[in-house]
């Protein structure tokens, strides 16, 4: 496997494979989804979620603001990710993805073999209330079920509810630390 | 101005300075370019400094070239403030595969030290 962070020793999960359905605590019924194809349809749902995303939420540059920006930033990323969503009523409330760490499509078809990074982002009116939680685990579900071993994310340091989410489900902070806290998962082979 | 920048070995440092190489040229700033010591960096110090000097030669540029050895970020910081700089010119991060800006170690201590006006390079 190639990259160079560390990971912890013992897997983490099991974590609930997609297509699950919580309440939500207030009371909304919220279905996480694994999304089969990022184009169209799909990707225009997830596009229409991020315009009507509070600017202040922003992390480290992402997401951008303005349609455009959030297509241009979606479409650049979009073939190889890994996704899955909360929705609320059919519109789409949260959004989880794995983006590849490698320039080199071919390298992804064994997706164990790769390092992947990690992004999630809810809508400010469905914050605080377990979404995200759900959210998380559906995605960790997800990549192990298409195979993958090895997420990483990077989180301001300062956003210690974040970090608190990252470490229930399993992450570890690794050795890297600036603005950012870098973290990883391993999920088993 | 006085101007120093300061660089690693990667492709943003290059960035870095031929964006301050253009800004040289267009205000007549004085520029004094730092090579700092990382190991790691895809090109050596010797290297770098070696492409530094193509760069400013190719531009017109007139710029003092100096190696840093030791600790990146606070081998720079010093030199800034042993001088009289007006401004310490850095790159201004990495983007994640995800396109998330990330700020490295370096770009933190140089933000939290430097008794100058910094600015970050994107």
């Amino acid at each position: 496997m190639s990259g160079t962070r560390p990971y912890p020793d013992e897997p983490s999960g099991p974590f609930p494979s997609p297509t699950t359905t919580l309440e939500d605590r207030d009371g909304r019924q919220i279905d996480i989804v694994a999304l089969d194809s990022f184009a169209d349809e799909s990707l225009e749902d997830v596009v229409e979620m991020y315009v009507q995303f509070d600017p202040e939420d922003r992390a480290q540059g992402i997401p951008p603001t303005g349609e455009q920006r959030i297509r241009d930033w979606l479409e650049a990323i979009a073939e190889n990710t890994v996704n899955v969503v909360a929705r609320h009523d059919g519109d789409v409330v949260g959004h989880a993805m794995l983006v590849p760490d490698t320039g080199d499509p071919a390298a992804i078809d064994d997706p164990g073999d790769i390092e992947w990074e990690l992004a999630i982002f809810v809508l400010q009116a469905y914050q605080r209330a377990g979404i995200g939680t759900e959210l998380l685990e559906g995605l960790l579900g997800h990549a192990i079920d298409v195979g993958i071993e090895r997420v990483w994310l990077t989180v301001e340091r300062w956003n210690n509810p974040a970090i608190a989410l990252y470490e229930r489900v399993g992450f570890e902070a690794t050795g890297t630390e600036s603005f950012e806290q870098e973290m990883a998962i391993f999920l088993g082979e | 101005m006085n101007v120093l920048v300061g660089l690693g070995g990667s492709d943003e440092s290059i960035k870095t300075l031929r964006q301050t190489i253009d800004r040289t040229e267009a205000v007549g700033d004085d520029l004094t370019v730092a090579v700092l010591e990382k190991p790691e960096s895809k090109r050596s110090q010797e290297e770098m400094q070696e492409e530094a000097a193509e760069l400013l030669t190719a531009a017109d540029v007139d710029a003092d070239v100096i190696t840093l050895e030791g600790d990146p970020g606070s081998s720079l910081v010093n030199y800034a403030e042993q001088g009289e700089f007006d401004q310490l010119v850095i790159g201004g991060g990495t983007l994640s595969p995800m396109g998330k800006i990330q700020l490295g170690p370096i770009t933190e201590f140089v933000l939290l030290n430097a008794p100058t006006t910094v600015k970050l390079v994107r």
